[in-house]
């Protein structure tokens, strides 16, 4: 008995210091937002460039979850974040009117690319028109990575598929492969196996694993990549910080936020174009 | 418990005990049958110990002999009959009792702290135990080993590391599973002797054997046990010069019985 | 091959410049990593026992259970741990979502079947070696645990260690809880990931090896205190 005492006591004493000296460590007193934004802005380098700015001008540390658009979205859904920033205009406006966000503001654009093997099996180098493109890829039976994640690029890629009137998922398997991963993963894949895929221009920059791939096509209309920024509805979370966090989309959408973007550089060249004309 | 202090008394032949508390004795066995699994082992025991003398449990393999001695321990419940110590049931009577089995189970930690080990499962204080434990270590002659841990000890010193640990609480009665089964002569010699030395000092012995000359060397009193039955339960001088029991006089010639 | 070596060499760069991203990383994996086993050793440790000693109805299916939910897919595990802690789920409310914390909970569920699992095996062995005299000297049945719990204690030192491995390791349930957020909750297996994503793929193996070799210098570690405790004491 008296052991099971000893134990009864001591066990929770111990466990109890433990937690409280390895948690005390993390504890949570910082002034902090949680950001609920994409693979592909992140892995560009942008936000490690961008937000120290913020928080030394304001003191509000941010984080950034980085997730595929759709899963972002539902993050930002389920109140488990306080901003959304994302790059599908047609899911943000959605996600505003089902009263999820407060309201979207348009903070950079970019642009997508079409890369591929630098033998470039299907032709498609230097052509105008994405869409047509991508029918050509199609059309020769070329390897194609895609997304096939629910992301703001998987979801631009199925609308150039589908301007170009082809349904690539019954090839699915053949020469249309879904990994079901983010940007990155996905290059990987397209790398390793030297296929086509579409991707951000600022991720691609970034990307350390080019191996034989290329961009083939640019500069298309269809290719425009604009991202917006979306405060979590307080009155759906009462608990999101919106204080803060209308403080961070000011700041984002504001000069010196836009300045910031316009300054950010992947190997000499700008990877995002903030929607604010500057001289 | 402070009269076990007292009464921890190292060698010394012929000290006898003065019971201050009540005796746990007789030993009764009436009708006692074993079947585990509805398999008849042990028959129609009927067995009545009473004086403080030095009991051999005789008889081949398989005779039963250690299923009765565990009965009479309450590590196993009889399926039909009564086992009393004294009126008290088996288990209840138990930790007055030691036990020793045929293979030493030792744990894993040093000599000493597996006698202190014992101390502290029957309660006995951490002040009090020191002084017990180096008593009994002294006892059977391990002292020099104190620190070492149990299991690095030839078989015959943990053999005597058992038994003193059955006894450090000075129990009634010491009972042994064979002790010596499994040890060199000269080893189970060194343990023939220790269970003298404890009988001296008053613990009353009920011990198992297959081994005729170690019964002859130790026993008192001897019960004869074979295919499960009690055939004979005499003086160990009568026994051995004149067996009653026809089985019990071929085991004794050394003739291989069924 | 070239990557390979361009691994070694990252590798053993990071270390010997002791890069304060690399110090803050490593520090946070062992950390959570360490917490979580310590947990899942408080849980597994007396429920393994007691699995192997008491007899109720249904414990051959709870040990089948047991055994395989060694294996649980640490992906799954990841997810049900961010759909109880999401603001939307019933946990929400402590605000634990993409916090170290949350990880923490997310590995100890992973390693604590490991150590149940590992015990219950052990306990059972020793009981069978030790019940009888156990129970001759009037053990309780808390001592009687407590007792069989420490002498198999170098077996269970090695399912800790199993623990730990399968803790350090884990990269999907982390990643899913956690959020993979510089300085808070970025570990050694989700920056090997990111690198991985980001196709820096050397850095990301050059990683990968500081991973293992912290791996083996904890195992060594424990292996070594361990030989030395049962020279020491048997």
């Amino acid at each position: 008995m008296r052991t099971l005492m000893s134990y009864l006591i001591t066990m929770p004493a111990v466990l109890a210091g433990v937690v409280l000296g390895m948690t005390t460590s993390w504890a949570d007193d910082d002034r902090f937002i949680t950001v609920a934004s994409t693979t592909s802005t992140e892995n560009s380098g942008l936000f490690a460039d961008i937000l120290p700015r913020f928080t030394a001008d304001t003191g509000i540390e941010v984080r950034v979850i980085a997730l595929g658009t759709g899963q972002a979205i539902r993050v930002a859904r389920n109140g488990d974040a306080d901003v959304l920033l994302v790059h599908h205009t047609e899911s943000e406006e959605q996600f505003v009117a089902d009263g999820f966000g407060v309201e979207r503001y348009s903070v950079m654009h970019n642009d997508f690319v079409i890369v591929g093997p630098s033998s470039d099996p299907a032709q498609i180098s230097e052509m105008a028109n994405a869409s047509i493109a991508l029918a050509r890829i199609a059309e020769h039976k070329a390897a194609f990575a895609s997304r096939g994640d629910d992301s703001g690029t998987h979801k631009k890629e199925l609308s150039l598929w589908q301007t170009a009137k082809v349904d690539p998922a019954e090839a699915s398997g053949t020469w249309y492969r879904e990994t079901g991963s983010g940007m990155g993963a996905t290059l990987n894949a397209a790398s390793g196996m030297n296929a086509y895929a579409l991707t951000d221009r600022a991720t691609w920059i970034r990307f350390g694993n080019k191996g034989d791939l290329v961009i083939h096509v640019q500069g298309d209309k269809r290719l425009f990549n604009p991202y917006g920024v979306i405060l979590v509805n307080p009155a759906k979370h009462p608990h999101v910080k919106s204080d803060d966090g209308r403080r961070f989309i000011d700041w984002l959408v504001g000069e010196p936020g836009q300045r910031a973007i316009a300054r950010y550089r992947i190997e000499g060249q700008p990877a995002f174009f903030p929607t604010m004309i500057l001289d | 418990m402070a009269e076990s202090l007292a009464r921890t008394i190292p060698a010394s032949a012929g000290a006898k005990r003065a019971s201050t508390v009540a005796p746990l004795l007789p030993l009764v066995l009436d009708r006692v049958c074993y079947a585990p699994h509805g398999k008849p082992v042990l028959h129609g025991i009927n067995l009545e110990l009473t004086h403080g003398l030095r009991t051999v449990i005789l008889g081949p393999n398989g005779a039963g002999k250690s299923l009765l001695l565990r009965l009479c321990h309450g590590l196993i419940e009889p399926t039909k009959g009564r086992i009393s110590w004294a009126g008290k049931s088996a288990a209840a009577a138990a930790h007055r009792q030691g036990m020793v089995f045929q293979r030493p189970v030792l744990l894993r930690r040093k000599v000493a702290d597996n006698i202190a080990h014992v101390l502290a499962a029957k309660g006995i204080r951490r002040k009090h135990r020191d002084a017990l434990v180096r008593a009994s270590l002294e006892q059977a002659g391990l002292t020099h080993l104190a620190d070492r841990p149990a299991r690095t000890l030839s078989g015959g010193e943990q053999q005597r590391l058992t038994i003193a640990r059955a006894c450090v609480c000075d129990p009634d009665v010491l009972l042994l599973d064979e002790p010596s089964a499994s040890l060199d002569p000269a080893a189970a010699r060194a343990v023939e002797e220790l269970v003298v030395r404890i009988h001296a000092s008053g613990t009353r012995i009920i011990m198992t054997t297959h081994d005729i000359a170690q019964a002859r060397r130790l026993a008192e009193e001897v019960i004869f046990l074979h295919h499960g039955r009690l055939l004979e339960h005499s003086p160990a001088e009568e026994f051995f010069r004149a067996p009653r029991d026809p089985a019990a006089a071929r085991f004794i010639r050394g003739e291989l019985i069924d | 091959m070239a990557d390979f070596q361009t691994a070694l060499l990252t590798a053993i760069e990071l270390v010997i410049r002791l890069d304060p991203d690399l110090v803050e990383i490593v520090w946070l994996s062992l950390k959570i990593s360490i917490l979580a086993v310590m947990l899942a050793a408080l849980i597994g440790l007396p429920l393994g026992a007691a699995i192997a000693l008491w007899r109720f109805p249904g414990r051959r299916v709870l040990i089948i259970l047991l055994n395989a939910a060694m294996g649980l897919p640490p992906v799954v595990v990841g997810l049900v741990v961010y759909l109880l802690l999401s603001r939307a789920g019933p946990l929400g409310p402590l605000g634990l979502l993409f916090t170290p914390t949350a990880m923490v909970i997310a590995q100890c569920i992973l390693v604590t079947p490991i150590i149940a699992a590992l015990t219950r095996q052990t306990v059972t062995d020793l009981h069978e070696e030790y019940d009888e005299y156990l129970r001759s000297i009037g053990c309780g049945a808390f001592r009687s645990i407590t007792t069989l719990l420490w002498d198999g204690r170098f077996r269970l030192l090695t399912a800790v260690l199993a623990g730990f491995g399968r803790a350090i390791a884990e990269v999907g349930a982390v990643l899913i809880v956690g959020g993979n957020i510089q300085h808070v909750t970025r570990v050694m297996t989700t920056t090997i990931a990111l690198e991985t994503s980001k196709g820096n793929l050397a850095l990301a193996l050059g990683l990968g090896l500081v991973l293992i070799t912290l791996a083996v210098a904890v195992n060594a570690t424990a292996t070594a205190m361990s030989d030395t405790a049962r020279r020491h004491h048997g």
